[in-house]
């Protein structure tokens, strides 16, 4: 069954989101239930059908290689929780 | 109470010199000190930018501009906290943006202003959209402007409830599977989802990249015309916009459906369907019917696989999407040893439950071992979906079909249950996987309590103006859209 194959802390880990106990606990009951009620998919056979990823099939839009105007420097910082010198900080990434 | 008129209305008015757009944004500022604190459409507006731009649009009147080349000129639209408005707050009714300030303006937002319209306040609504009840936002939840302890329908939930209790002209929402049409349908108010790539989304806050569309929700079906008019069009910061010629909408109102094929489709009619929506929409087709309209039955035979698609493929995209929301570059940061730990704690904190939800199930669906079984069959049945739909427009100018199958429900009652939830989109879910356009007006009203039910009109790829032109036909031989909540009518 879906819900004995879902791994809640691992799905969690993956999507980087951390739950606390009772989150975990409820969220995996309801995903367990979703994912029992998404297995009707099962019940259509799809062999042959080319998946659809846009409705409208528009392939290959590009636009001249050119240098345009785009967000100044401190408008993108502007939002920013940490910033110095014009950079974003970030925690120590190497030790 | 200039605040209940329409924008063709008004446009005249102003145009006259009988009103001026002062005026007007003073009507819909003070109808919101009224009424807002019931409804809480609301998340924040900023009275004083909005009254300067209405004092620079009556600038404009004064010295000779006209609504040929501006045709919003005046008009106050309000906007969904979804979409980017240069120096205002920008926050999806989410915590994770914290103090967020958009630096630009999304491409409609642009359109508006161009248009000459008051662009202001901040709209509520389920966070990043994910939501059918706008129970689901950080600032609180909307209420249905009809009966207050009832939602207004989601995710536009304040974008609805906005334009129904006539706090604006008109506004802005976004639909990924129902989320214009279902609150406009409950809420009593015209809401219309374009062709996938007919609107740009430029400025957009992304949840599923292939089913997001912007629209518009107006008093009626000539506002409708004019406001896609103003949205439409190709946009090179749009990828997905679609070079296809933007026509005059409102030319296409002319009454004219005999002849017209409506498909009535077989298996909307089962099943969980309320005997009043049923009526009232019985009543509608009856209605187009003797306004020259031709019935035929349809099928769309994939219909009941229709939400267990959406959400596969809704959930994924939102995954990739939202995974911008690592306290990194904006909003709120909660810190951690390591950036790992601070992704997981900040989106631990900023994101409510739904979104977690919705992440977690596309995560999971496009992981590892999954993926085949879950995603790309949904891709595949999403064919299947949409070659119904095209089948289906071999017999029919358009499909007619309930907006809902309930009217508006009670808050809280389906807070619990996400899978009651999610089904109550079973309507609505199809028209964004075709990628095809879809409008809801209203078409009558339950007993007890009295509620709005909306209709909803299909139309195939860019067949808005067929959708628009049956909308107001019927419209234009009713008189639900005159109707207005007593909440707001109330002076």
């Amino acid at each position: 069954m879906a819900e004995a194959q879902f791994d809640i802390k691992y799905i969690a880990h993956l999507a980087r989101i951390a739950l606390a106990p009772d989150e975990e606990k409820k969220l995996a009951a309801q995903l367990g239930n979703i994912l029992n009620y998404v297995e009707k998919l099962k019940e259509l056979d799809v062999a042959g059908v080319e998946p659809t990823a846009h409705a409208v099939p528009m392939v290959n839009v590009t636009r001249a290689d050119e240098i345009r105007p785009s967000l100044p420097h401190d408008e993108a910082l502007r939002n920013a929780p940490a910033q110095a010198n014009g950079l974003f900080i970030v925690p120590k990434i190497v030790e | 109470m200039l605040n209940r008129l329409t924008i063709h209305e008004l446009a005249q008015k102003l145009a006259k010199r009988e009103v001026s757009a002062r005026e007007l944004m003073k009507s819909c500022l003070d109808q919101i000190a009224r009424v807002d604190g019931k409804i809480h459409a609301f998340i924040s507006h900023d009275a004083d930018a909005a009254l300067a731009q209405a004092d620079a649009a009556d600038k404009e009147i004064s010295s000779g501009a006209t609504r040929t080349h501006k045709p919003l000129l005046g008009i106050p639209i309000a906007i969904k906290d979804v979409l980017a408005v240069k120096n205002q707050p920008l926050n999806c009714g989410s915590k994770i943006l914290g103090k967020f300030i958009s630096p630009y303006d999304a491409t409609v937002i642009e359109k508006l202003k161009a248009a000459a319209a008051i662009v202001f306040g901040r709209l509520n609504m389920d966070e990043f959209a994910m939501g059918s009840s706008t129970e689901n936002s950080a600032f609180g939840v909307t209420k249905n402007p009809w009966d207050t302890t009832r939602i207004p329908g989601g995710s536009s939930g304040g974008s609805a409830a906005a334009v129904a209790a006539d706090e604006c002209i008109a506004s802005l929402g976004t639909d990924t599977g129902g989320s214009i049409r279902q609150p406009a349908a409950l809420c009593g108010c015209v809401g219309l989802k374009p062709t996938y790539g007919r609107v740009s989304r430029y400025g957009l806050v992304a949840f599923a990249s292939s089913l997001d569309q912007i629209g518009p929700f107006t008093k009626d079906v000539r506002d409708s015309a004019t406001m896609l008019e103003v949205l439409s069009g190709v946009d090179p910061r749009d990828s997905t916009s679609v070079p296809q010629p933007v026509p005059n909408y409102a030319a296409a109102l002319d009454g004219k459906i005999k002849g017209l094929k409506l498909g009535l489709p077989k298996e909307y009619l089962i099943g969980g369907l309320d005997p009043e929506v049923k009526a009232g929409v019985d009543a509608a087709v009856k209605q187009l019917e003797k306004l020259g309209a031709e019935i035929v039955e349809i099928s769309l035979p994939h219909t009941d696989y229709a939400v267990a698609t959406y959400y596969i493929i809704a959930t994924a995209e939102a995954s990739a999407n939202l995974a911008r929301f690592d306290g990194i570059r904006y909003g709120l940061r909660v810190d951690g040893n390591d950036p790992a730990e601070l992704y997981s704690k900040t989106r631990g904190a900023g994101f409510g439950a739904e979104v977690k939800r919705r992440i977690i199930l596309g995560t999971y669906v496009l992981s590892s071992g999954y993926y085949d079984a879950y995603y790309l069959r949904a891709q595949k049945v999403r064919t299947l979906i949409r070659n119904d739909f095209l089948k289906a427009f071999e017999k029919a100018d358009a499909i007619i079909t309930p907006t809902s199958p309930t009217a508006a429900f009670k808050i809280g009652e389906k807070s619990d249950d996400p899978l009651q939830m999610y089904l109550s989109d079973i309507f609505t879910i199809s028209c964004n996987l075709a990628g095809i356009c879809g409008i809801s007006l209203p078409c009558g009203f339950t007993k007890s309590p009295r509620l709005p039910i909306g209709l909803q009109l299909l139309g195939k790829p860019f067949g808005e103006e067929t959708i628009l032109k049956i909308a107001h036909a019927y419209e234009q031989s009713t008189n639900w859209h005159k109707e207005r909540p007593p909440l707001a009518a109330a002076v």
